[in-house]
C-alpha cells in the first residue's frame, strides 16, 4: 500500500526531525515527578483529611503573602471539599477581621461570617509587590494555571490516561525544589534557586520546612507530606466541583454507552431490509 | 426537491395550516421523504453532528451569557463565579468550551470528507462555498469566545490577532485602532467581542439554513461520487438517515463527554487561568488548537504582510476548490494518485497544527515552510494537473451497482 508507506515514512521522518531538534532557546523547565493523587482518574475524589491538612498549611504559611480571593469561608463546608461543619466554618470566619461600613457609612472592622471571602494579606497589588519584590500570585486558580510541557507523544497518551494533575504535581515539586544553585549559575539578588521553577530563579524563598506545621491527625510532619497536602488543597480551590463532575461523568458515560448500543441495534434492524 | 410535495396531513388542523403555510410539507420533504444515497458511510453523519453541536453551543452560550459580565475588571471573576456559584455552571462552561473544540473537530472531519470524495464538484459549488463561509464565521466566533474569558491567553491572543491587521499598508494602524475601540485591547474590545460572539452563531445558523437548502436542491454526494439514477440508488431520509445519524451523534457525544467530565482543561491553555494582565507577556502565545495550522503558516513566512496574506489565502483558497480540481471523476476512491496526494495534504495540515504549537526556531521553521509549500502546492499545482495527467479507475454505473455489485 502506497498510502501506508507514505504515512510511515512521513511519521518516521517527523520523529527523526523531532529527535534532532536542538534544545529550545526558551527557558527549559524540568518535568516534576508524577505523584499519585486521590482525585486523579475517572473515580477520583478529594481526600477530606488531606484538604484539611492543606488548608492548615495555607492558613498558617501561604496566607501570609498569597491571597485566595475567590474562596469564601462557606466553601469549606460545601460538599466535595474539606468537609468542615457549618459551626466550624462560622467559628473560623469569626477569627478574621473583615473591612466593612457601619450603618452611618463609617469604615469599620467586624468579625468574619461564612459568606465572607478570605481577606487578602495586602491592601492591593502594589503593596504586595512593594513588600515582596513581585506580587505573589493569587491562589484561587493557581493549580490550574500552572503546568509543564508534556511533549510528544505523552500529550496524546494523556487523553486516554486522563492525566490532568500537571498543576498539583508542579506545585508539590516546586515546594521541594529549593537547592543550592549549580556551579556557574548566578542567582540574582532577591532570587532563590529552584529546580522546577521555569528559569530556576523564583522570588519566593523556601516557604515550608520539615516540622513547621503541626498536624492533628498523626500524618508525617515532613516537607514531602506538606507539599503534597497543600497542592491538593490548591487543586480543590481551583476546581471545587471536581467530585461532582467525575461522579456525574460516570453516570453520563453509562447512559450514553447504553443509548448508543440501543441505537446501533435499531439502526441495524432498520437497515436490514436495504443491505 | 422538485415538484409538488407528497405530504398529506392527517388531522383537520394540519390540513388547515398546510393550505395557508406549507411548513409541514417543507419539513416532511426535507427530513422524511428526502432521498439519500444508500451507500453513505459514517463520514456523512458529521453534518448532523455539526447541527447538534451548533445547537449545544447556542443553548449553553445563552445560559452562560446570563451569568457573564463583559467588563475587564469582572469578566474573569464572573467566569470563575459560573464555575463556583452557579448551579451546574461548571458543566455549562465546560460543555461550551469543549463544545467549541468538538465543533471544530467535527467540521474538520466534514471538510476532509468533502475534499476526499469531491463533494465540492459541479453541481455542489455553491453548497461548498456556503460551507467555507460557515467555517470562516466559526473561526471568528471561536476566537472572540476565547477572548471573553479574559485570562492571559485571551488577552494576548486578542492582541496578536487584531495586530495582524496592522500589516495592511497605509491604513493598517487605523484599522487596528478602530477594531480595538481604543489604543490597546481593552474594555471596548471586550464589549464588542461579547456582542459579536452572541450575534455570529445566529448568522451561522442562518447560513446553515442556506447550506441545507442548497444540499436539498443538489442532493448529497456519496462515496462512489456518482449521482443517483433510480429509486434503487436511494433510501428515504427517515428512518434510514435519521437512525444512522442519531446513532453516530450519540457515539460522538461519548467522546465529547470524555473531554467535558474527565479532561475538561486538556484542550485549553493553563495561562488562561491567570487573569489578563497587559503588563506581563506570557512566555509563549499560542492560539487554540483548531487555529494552529494557520498560525504555523503565518509564522513560516518571514514578512509580516505576506504572512498575513498567506494566512487568509490558506482559508480563502478553499472557496476556489471547485475550479482548482480539474478532474472529472468526483470520488477519491477512483483516483489512485489523488488519494496519495490527499493523505499527504492531511499529514501537512496535522503537521502544521503541531508546528503551530512549537516555538518558531530551527527545524520547526524549516518544516513549517515545507508543509506550507505543500499545503498551497496541493491546491495550486497538484489538483489542476492531476485532472489532466491522472489515469482514474473505472467508475461504477450506478450506486446500487457499487453497493451490491460485489455480492451478485
Amino acid at each position: 500500500m502506497t498510502i501506508k508507506r507514505i504515512i510511515i515514512a512521513t511519521v518516521l521522518a517527523g520523529s527523526l526531525a523531532a529527535a534532532a531538534v536542538p534544545a529550545s532557546a526558551q527557558e527549559h523547565q524540568v518535568a516534576p515527578p508524577r505523584l499519585s493523587w486521590s482525585f486523579a482518574g475517572p473515580f477520583g475524589k478529594y481526600d477530606e483529611a488531606q484538604l484539611q491538612r492543606g488548608f492548615k498549611i495555607y492558613k498558617e504559611v501561604c496566607s501570609a503573602c498569597h491571597s485566595i480571593d475567590m474562596l469564601a469561608f462557606r466553601n469549606l463546608a460545601e460538599p466535595g471539599g474539606p468537609g468542615y461543619s457549618e459551626a466550624q466554618v462560622a467559628a473560623l470566619a469569626s477569627e478574621y477581621k473583615i473591612k466593612d461600613l457601619n450603618d452611618k457609612g463609617e469604615p469599620i472592622e467586624r468579625a468574619g461570617r461564612p459568606a465572607d471571602y478570605f481577606p487578602s494579606p495586602f491592601p492591593n497589588a502594589l503593596a504586595a509587590a512593594a513588600a515582596n519584590g513581585v506580587a505573589p500570585p493569587d491562589m484561587s486558580t493557581l493549580a490550574k494555571a500552572r503546568t509543564y510541557q508534556r511533549g510528544f507523544p505523552w500529550f496524546v497518551f494523556d487523553i486516554f490516561s486522563q492525566y490532568q494533575e500537571q498543576g498539583p504535581d508542579y506545585i508539590a515539586a516546586l515546594l521541594k525544589g529549593y537547592k543550592e544553585a549549580p556551579k556557574g549559575f548566578t542567582v540574582p539578588a532577591g532570587g532563590h534557586y529552584n529546580e522546577y521553577f521555569p528559569g530556576h530563579v523564583t522570588a519566593m524563598p523556601q516557604p515550608l520546612q520539615d516540622g513547621q506545621v503541626t498536624y492533628d491527625d498523626g500524618s508525617p510532619q515532613t516537607l514531602e507530606q506538606y507539599s503534597k497536602d497543600v497542592a491538593a488543597f490548591l487543586m480543590w480551590v481551583a476546581e471545587p466541583k471536581l467530585d461532582a463532575r467525575k461522579r456525574i461523568g460516570f453516570q453520563v458515560m453509562i447512559f450514553l454507552i447504553v443509548f448508543a448500543g440501543l441505537l446501533y441495534f435499531t439502526k441495524k434492524k432498520v437497515w436490514s431490509s436495504v443491505h | 426537491m422538485s415538484g409538488h410535495s407528497t405530504y398529506q396531513p392527517q388531522s383537520k388542523a394540519l390540513q388547515w395550516l398546510e393550505k395557508r403555510l406549507p411548513i409541514g410539507g417543507l419539513i416532511y420533504d426535507s427530513f422524511v421523504a428526502y432521498p439519500t444515497p444508500r451507500n453513505l458511510n459514517y463520514l456523512w453523519t458529521f453534518g448532523g453532528i455539526l447541527s447538534f453541536m451548533l445547537g449545544v453551543q447556542i443553548i449553553t452560550g445563552i445560559v452562560l451569557a446570563m451569568h457573564y459580565t463583559p467588563h475587564v475588571d469582572l469578566a474573569f471573576k464572573s467566569v470563575e463565579g459560573i464555575m463556583r456559584d452557579v448551579n451546574y455552571g461548571w458543566l455549562l462552561r465546560y460543555l461550551h468550551a469543549n463544545g467549541a473544540s468538538m465543533f471544530f473537530l467535527a467540521v474538520y472531519i466534514h471538510m476532509f470528507r468533502g475534499i476526499y470524495y469531491g463533494s465540492y464538484k459541479e453541481p455542489r459549488e455553491v453548497l461548498w462555498i456556503l460551507g467555507v463561509i460557515i467555517y470562516l464565521l466559526m473561526m471568528a466566533t471561536g476566537f472572540m469566545g476565547y477572548v471573553l474569558v479574559w485570562g492571559q491567553m485571551s488577552f494576548w491572543a486578542a492582541t496578536v490577532i487584531t495586530n495582524l491587521f496592522s500589516a495592511i499598508p497605509g491604513v493598517g494602524e487605523t484599522i487596528v485602532t478602530w477594531l480595538w475601540g481604543g489604543y490597546a485591547v481593552g474594555n471596548p474590545t471586550l464589549n464588542r467581542f461579547f456582542s459579536l460572539h452572541y450575534l455570529l452563531p445566529f448568522v451561522i445558523a442562518g447560513v446553515v439554513v442556506l447550506h441545507v437548502w442548497a444540499l436539498h436542491v443538489v442532493g448529497q454526494n456519496n462515496p462512489a461520487g456518482i449521482e443517483p439514477k433510480s429509486d434503487k440508488d436511494t433510501v428515504p431520509f427517515t428512518p434510514y438517515a435519521t437512525i444512522k445519524d442519531s446513532f453516530f451523534i450519540v457515539v460522538f457525544m461519548i467522546l465529547y463527554a470524555w473531554f467535558v467530565f474527565y479532561i475538561p482543561n486538556y484542550l485549553g491553555h493553563a495561562d488562561n487561568y491567570i487573569p489578563a494582565n497587559p503588563a506581563v507577556t506570557p512566555a509563549e502565545i499560542v492560539p487554540e488548537w483548531y487555529y494552529l495550522p494557520f498560525y504555523a503558516i503565518l509564522r513560516s513566512i518571514p514578512d509580516k504582510l505576506l504572512g498575513v496574506i498567506a494566512l487568509f489565502a490558506s482559508i480563502l483558497i478553499l472557496a476556489f476548490l471547485p475550479w482548482l480540481d480539474t478532474s472529472r471523476v468526483r470520488s477519491g476512491r477512483y483516483r489512485p494518485l489523488f488519494k496519495n496526494f490527499f493523505w499527504l495534504w492531511v499529514i501537512a495540515c496535522i503537521g502544521l497544527g503541531w508546528l503551530g504549537s512549537k516555538p518558531p526556531e530551527g527545524i520547526y521553521v524549516i518544516l513549517s515552510r515545507l508543509f506550507t509549500l505543500y499545503y498551497f502546492g496541493f491546491f495550486i499545482v497538484i489538483l489542476p494537473l492531476l485532472g489532466i495527467f491522472e489515469r482514474t479507475k473505472p467508475v461504477p454505473n450506478s450506486i446500487s451497482e457499487s453497493v451490491l455489485g460485489a455480492k451478485g
